[in-house]
């Protein structure tokens, strides 16, 4: 690979069945990903499924157990990590204790002999707002003082290939905003790729033109943003990305549009095609931001869901919408958020209330279920309902 | 590791801030009184009789208090070849050393990283020789490169070595017994700074498209400086001061002299009190310069 000058374009990166085993341990699992050239792919996941890995494969770091690695269609499964096109911003930045800031940064330049090294990265020094700090040893700088030298340490070398592993995780808001808009400038200017692994989701969302969730060594889900926030197909997804109210129950009636699904005794209905499992007890959802909250119950009127009534449970304002929980007999707690248009929170703890929602909001999950929630217990609505279903079942029938 | 105490941890530039405080004062004390006993009054004792004059009509080693600064003169005319071999010899053992536990010291703390026992093992190998007195191994190499040994008269059939040549008693022997015998005092410290090293800095500059050697050059070497510079002092101090190694009884001979030897035969055979102590002084002070530019050059005077 020429590497006597940048990158003119990104390339695609392509993982074919990629599997990482550690000694008693499967990292990465049969992993099958594109990545076309120029996009912007985030990935995000739990801490611990992989992501990093996933990263030190594709920079050479690590040897898959199987599989193959192609850059720009390239295969660089057995080239070593120097001749790989590619840059990392490392997750523990790894800057080396014994040069100043402008020789780190330089370090990638002057290794490919590109000329004016000094003088490049300076200028990237400045994107990212240290060059007045250039002659200082990383050991003087603030931690998010160092995570921007290890990101101008990467970009400045204009990789066809850059992977960053939460590089901006060490900022405040105010510069982080700032640090997205740059990374996202230097990308689409010149058509690089990125692979970026972030915790932030709204990062991922904002930033990204392909978003993939990682769960495991796996990628459960991955595609736009909106379509992945609105159509999740796990309830790993829809708990991991946003929050969503998730209910367990049987396919009553199904039907060319829709599906009917008997919870806890309410009929709730779900278009067909967002649904990704059409018979036998099924999983389903709903964004707590579509639910319409009503404080005498609605006229019921076709394509739309009404739930209630429910017991306001807990208040919580946060500024531009409002956090309601809603126990309902039967169903369990329901999340709200609504827009705050009237001063002060609509409804108040204790307060009967209804719930509505349009069909076509809904979404049905492809999780077997009953099986073992894939998601600690915590923050798993999905097992949080189907176990509140079992013991209201169980209840019922008792009494 | 025991070991750490030798190497310093320099690359951390820590600026902890000095209080001086009673307590300190008096945690000093101990050791201040130790330096002040063991090492200022020798060395004012030392200084002055190398000033000294012989008694008139006096004994052999009868000496009085005088202020002759022409002693040095007269050892630095007599003995000079002996303090640039004394120098010569330390430096070719201080390399040969560095060469040999360079790579030892960075496979026991790198590459041995992921299996502990292997690791100890091999340090254990590296400081085993310390349980054998200093003396019986430099007598055993004496044997092993005598004349009639196997070894010489393998190097003979070879050709490598010419019919009438020798081993013991040539420079070769006195820089390898110097060499064998310093030689853990290189190794622990470099092995200490390299059992330190973050392999992620490694890891950074192969991403960065240096080749293994590149990184081993720009990242792995100035990142174990701190060990490689106790290391050589640790061996250079010691073997330019030697007077085993290089005499006659051992593995030296009248032509391999250095100026530890001097001393010792002025000292304990002729009996010339002011000379060995005017060629001790004289080898300190030189020392002592040597080292300090060399600290000073290796940009590592933190670690003074
Ligand atoms: N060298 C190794 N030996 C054994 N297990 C490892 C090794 N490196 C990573 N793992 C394991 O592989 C899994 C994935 O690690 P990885 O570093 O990729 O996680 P991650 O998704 O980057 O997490 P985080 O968000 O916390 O950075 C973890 O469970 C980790 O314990
Ligand atoms: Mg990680």
């Amino acid at each position: 690979m020429a590497q006597s000058d940048f990158a003119e374009a990104g390339a695609d990166l392509e993982l074919v069945g990629i599997t990482k085993r550690f000694p008693g341990f499967t990292a990465i699992d049969e992993l099958d990903l594109l990545i076309p050239a120029g996009s912007f792919f985030a990935l995000l996941g739990p801490s611990g499924c992989g992501k990093t890995t996933t990263l030190r494969l594709v920079a050479g770091l690590e040897e898959p157990t199987s599989g193959r690695i192609l850059i720009g269609g390239k295969d660089v499964t057995g080239t070593k990590s120097f001749k790989r096109p590619v840059n990392t911003v490392f997750q523990s930045y790894a800057l080396f204790p014994h040069m100043s800031v402008l020789e780190n940064v330089a370090f990638g330049l002057r290794r490919r002999g590109i000329s004016d090294a000094a003088g490049k990265a300076h200028e990237a020094l400045r994107l990212v707002e240290l060059d007045h700090l250039a002659a200082r040893k990383p050991q003087q700088l603030s931690g998010g003082q160092q995570q921007r030298v290890a990101l101008a340490r990467a970009v400045v070398n204009r990789p066809a290939l850059l992977l960053l592993d939460e590089p901006l995780g060490a900022l405040d808001l105010k510069l982080r905003r700032q640090m997205q808009l740059e990374l996202k400038s230097i990308q689409s200017e010149v058509g690089l790729t990125f692979l970026h692994v972030t915790h932030d989701q709204e990062e991922a969302m904002t930033m990204a033109d392909t978003v993939a969730v990682m769960n495991k060594g796996r990628i459960e889900q991955m595609g736009a943003p909106e379509e992945l926030y609105e159509l999740p197909k796990t309830a790993f997804v829809a708990n991991f990305l946003g929050q969503s109210n998730l209910f367990t129950g049987d396919v009553t009636s199904s039907e060319k549009a829709s599906i009917i699904v008997d919870v806890g005794g309410v009929k709730i209905e779900v278009p067909t095609s967002r649904a990704q499992r059409h018979t036998g007890e099924v999983t389903i959802g709903v964004r707590p931001e579509k639910l319409m909250l009503y404080t005498s119950a609605p006229t019921a009127t076709p394509g739309v869901n009404v739930l209630g009534p429910g017991r306001v449970t807990d208040v919580s304002f946060s500024g531009v919408s409002t956090q309601y929980l809603v126990a309902v007999p039967g169903l369990g707690v329901i999340t709200v958020f609504a827009q705050n248009m009237e001063f002060g929170p609509v409804a108040h703890i204790g307060e009967e209330i209804w719930m509505s929602w349009k069909v076509e909001h809904g979404f049905g999950l492809a999780d077997e279920p009953g099986i073992v929630p894939r998601f600690s217990a915590d923050t798993d609505t999905a097992t949080i309902a189907t176990q509140r279903r079992h013991q209201l079942l169980a209840e019922i029938e008792e009494g | 590791m025991a070991f750490a105490a030798i190497g310093s941890n320099s690359t951390q530039t820590e600026q902890v801030p000095r209080r001086r405080s009673k307590v300190a004062i008096i945690l000093l004390l101990p050791g201040l009184a130790y330096l002040a006993l063991f090492f200022l009054t020798p060395l004012v004792s030392l200084v002055m009789t190398s000033l000294q004059t012989p008694v008139e009509f006096g004994d052999v080693g009868q000496y009085q208090a005088a202020f002759q600064i022409e002693n040095y003169a007269i050892v630095v005319g007599a003995y000079w070849p002996h303090f640039l071999r004394a120098f010569g010899y330390a430096l070719a053992a201080t390399f040969f050393a560095l060469v040999i536990s360079y790579p030892l010291a960075y496979f026991i703390g790198v590459k041995a990283r992921r299996w502990p026992l292997l690791q100890a093992l091999m340090l254990t190998l590296v400081i085993a020789p310390f349980f054998i007195s200093f003396l019986l191994r430099t007598l055993a190499w004496k044997q092993l490169m005598s004349d009639d040994s196997g070894l010489v008269s393998a190097l003979k059939t070879l050709t490598i070595l010419p019919a009438d040549g020798h081993l013991t008693g040539t420079a070769f022997s006195v820089i390898f017994g110097l060499t064998y015998n310093f030689l853990p005092f290189m190794t622990l410290p470099i092995y200490t700074t390299l059992e330190r090293l973050d392999t992620r800095y490694l890891e950074a500059g192969a991403d960065l498209y240096a080749s293994p050697f590149t990184t081993f050059w720009r990242v792995t070497v100035p990142l174990s400086m701190p060990g490689v510079v106790s290391g050589t002092l640790l061996t250079f101090i010691p073997a330019s001061g030697d007077y085993i190694n290089a005499s006659a009884s051992f593995l030296g001979s009248a032509q391999t002299q250095m100026v530890g030897n001097v001393i010792e035969s002025q000292f304990i055979s002729l009996l010339n009190y002011p000379q060995a102590s005017a060629l001790s002084v004289l080898l300190m002070g030189l020392i002592l310069l040597i080292v300090a530019l060399y600290v000073k050059r290796s940009g590592t005077e933190d670690l003074l």
